[in-house]
């Protein structure tokens, strides 16, 4: 796994529908300033800097990593952009994390963004190229008919979404960043709003979001502030066109879940992770990935849901922060799970901090359920 | 109402060449600033400054100190109202607001115009700046009307393709033209691709083997689409991924036929193809998948594959 690698800081911003107060390069910044003072650091203490972020077609600026090196302080260091679809923000806090693990900087500043409102993000997915051979539809389209048979073989009860969609919602009020704080949320507000893509309601999908999450992570000796310790780091991805693909449970976010898992000793995640935040856009999310990542057996996450195990109060809490339902700047929505699953480690989440966290599990995926990046961190040395 | 019969008649009442104003010392510094296209308000005894200036202070009618203080030309707007159908005495021809604009440095606001466009853009705080016509007098018209600030751009965007199928795909559409539908067996894996491909995304091998697959097949599981969508014909329309007889992948496609709720996982489809002679090397080929009224097939957990 290399050397010792930190989060020493985390910065991010108030998530909403427009930010129409500041640029791309303004918002990047209030993230990354945040996230240096938060280290007690400067631009200058910073060795390299990972951008990441979706299609450019989201704001229609090509290259954005080239615009906006300067205004996180990239003059005269390695500047990259990092670009795995929804999982990006995950995959970029790996990609910084690497180049402290392998020695070669010794601290490396990561940020990811979206300013959806710059242009429509189901536009920009589903910009109907000639000669498909496939009928092409946006994310909820896409994900509907794999929450349906997940559905089909767990047997689950039609409410288990309804309760993510409240229990995720009534998270998000207790944390000042999230977008979508509704007060009352209840199981009959979400059963009252319309079927977009049946089997989904409107209120059990994510959010469009402006937004920056950033991180400091630093190398052993470099070490500033409260660190959370990276004990584990892992990408997979997959073909999506294979055949005999399980779209339900895909043999990726599996391996992905078995190698993060194994460098961190963890051998029943229910038990041993404290607290998760993993990339659920669509409420069933949440018990396909509780089986995906190994929380439960085959056929039973839904069961941990009903019960209220995910619950902040539960005994395996996931989306303390109100997760990707609750603020989805695209970009930056897989580093927020990683950002807040370092906070939860420090102990420094605020209200919605889960107590007693010694270990925490950071989780995107992205494109059909194709790229998967996942860490473990933990309130000790590895 | 009058009656038709009743005589009516139009009257003016206007003094010729119009009344004369006399400005006082205090609004006079104002609107002679105002014709140098500067905004000056005048303090009070109490340290407040009043734009526009007057000759005393309204709260206690002591009179105002002799200091004035340039201010804006920026300003704020409080409160506002939105004359959607200007008459011909408004400052402006097209819909506008009548707003309350405090200027920075002042501590009241001025009534003036704001040309936004929409009542959408006017809020509490919206910031203003004003627009001065090209030759001024000392009115306060010099001010045209005040303008939200910049803050935002529209950058059109606009990229043109030649997009070209590749050999695999073209292959592949070839035979939708024909009404067939054409996949690739890896002699690897064993497994079916189908739309027909040249290497297997599992193993990397080049595909050697074309193989025609039936144009019925498995409706393995679908979304009911409650958003329209101009490639369907109506709303609610399916969506399913429909495994083909013979192939080992899936393909989306639309579902027609059948009233989208009585759609089931396991449903077996037929292609409904359009007439040999409106036919084009494309997928529109294919109208929809519709039901073949055979029993359902039985689902593994496997689904989308083999
Ligand atoms: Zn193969």
């Amino acid at each position: 796994m290399g050397n010792r690698c930190a989060v020493v800081g985390v910065g991010q911003t108030r998530y909403q529908t427009r930010r129409q107060d500041v640029s791309l390069a303004g918002l990047v910044r209030e993230a990354a300033l945040r996230a240096l003072e938060d280290a007690g650091l400067t631009f200058a203490d910073i060795d390299a800097v990972v951008i990441g972020k979706a299609p450019d077609l989201f704001e229609g600026v090509m290259m954005p990593e080239a615009y906006l090196a300067d205004a996180l302080g990239g003059a005269g260091k390695p500047v990259m952009r990092v670009h795995t679809a929804g999982s990006v923000g995950g995959s970029t806090a790996l990609v910084g994390a690497s180049l402290v693990q392998g020695g070669v900087h010794g601290r490396v500043l990561v940020v990811a963004f979206e300013k959806q409102s710059e242009s429509n993000a189901t536009w920009a997915l589903s910009t109907h190229l000639p000669f498909n051979a496939s009928l092409v539809v946006g994310a909820g389209g896409y994900f509907a008919p794999h929450i349906r048979e997940y559905m089909r073989r767990s047997g689950a009860p039609d409410h288990i979404g309804t309760l993510v969609a409240v229990k995720d919602r009534l998270n998000a009020l207790k944390n000042p960043y999230a977008h979508l704080r509704i007060p009352g949320i209840s199981r009959e507000m979400v059963e009252s709003t319309p079927m977009l893509w049946e089997p989904i309601r409107y209120l059990e999908t994510c959010p469009s979001s402006d937004g920056a999450c950033a991180i400091v992570l630093a190398a052993e000796d470099k070490v500033t502030g409260t660190p959370a310790w990276i004990h584990g780091t892992a990408m997979r991805s997959e073909p999506i066109m294979l055949a005999g693909r399980d779209v339900v449970s895909p043999r990726a976010g599996r391996d992905c879940a078995a190698d993060v898992y194994r460098q961190a000793g963890v051998t029943d995640p229910r038990r041993e992770i404290d607290v998760a935040e993993v990339y659920v856009p669509f409420s069933w999310y949440e018990p396909m990935w509780l089986e995906n990542l190994g929380f439960a057996a085959e056929g039973e996450g839904w069961k941990l849901t009903e019960a209220g195990c995910t619950a902040l109060d539960g005994d395996t809490p996931w989306n303390a922060s109100g997760g990707v339902l609750s603020s989805n700047p695209i970009g930056a929505s897989g580093l927020i799970r990683f950002a807040e699953a370092a906070l939860q480690v420090r102990g420094t989440a605020g209200e919605h901090q889960v107590e007693g966290v010694r270990l925490a599990l950071g989780h995107a995926y992205g494109g059909g359920a194709q790229f998967f990046a996942m860490w473990i961190v933990g309130s000790s040395k590895p | 109402m009058p009656s038709e019969e009743s005589p009516v008649a139009t009257h003016v009442l206007e003094f010729p060449g119009g009344y004369t104003r006399t400005t006082g010392p205090v609004i006079g510094r104002f609107l002679t600033e105002l014709r140098d296209r500067r905004l000056v308000g005048v303090r009070t005894a109490g340290g407040r400054v009043l734009v526009p200036p007057l000759e005393y202070d309204p709260d206690t009618g002591e009179p105002v100190t002799g200091e004035y203080v340039e201010v804006g030309p920026a300003g704020t707007v409080q409160a506002w109202a939105w004359v959607g159908s200007p008459r011909p005495g408004h400052p402006l021809d097209r819909p506008f607001a009548w707003a309350l604009v405090k200027l920075d440095g002042a501590d009241t606001a001025l009534v003036h115009a704001v040309d936004a466009g929409s009542p959408k853009e006017l809020r509490p705080g919206l910031r203003v700046r004003p627009r001065w016509r090209a030759a001024t007098t000392g009115h306060i018209t010099d001010i045209e009307c005040f303008l939200p600030e910049v803050t935002s751009l529209v950058a059109p965007v606009r990229a043109e393709y030649r997009v070209m199928p590749g050999r695999a795909l073209t292959r592949f559409l070839e035979g939708v033209r024909d009404g067939r539908f054409l996949g690739g067996r890896c002699a690897e894996c064993a497994a079916v691709y189908v739309p027909y491909r040249v290497s297997c995304p599992a193993c990397g091998s080049v595909v050697e083997e074309e193989v025609e697959v039936a144009d019925t097949g498995t409706v393995t599981t679908y979304a009911i689409n409650n958003l329209p969508d101009p490639r369907a014909p109506e709303v609610p329309f399916v969506s399913a991924y429909v495994l083909l007889d013979g192939a080992d992948t899936p393909m989306i496609a639309l579902i027609g036929g059948i009233p989208a709720h009585e759609v089931r996982q396991g449903m077996r489809v037929r292609a409904v193809w359009v007439p040999p002679e409106e036919r084009t090397p494309s997928m529109t080929n294919v109208k929809w998948f519709e039901p073949t009224g055979e029993p359902d097939a039985d689902l593994d957990d496997s689904i989308g594959g083999s």
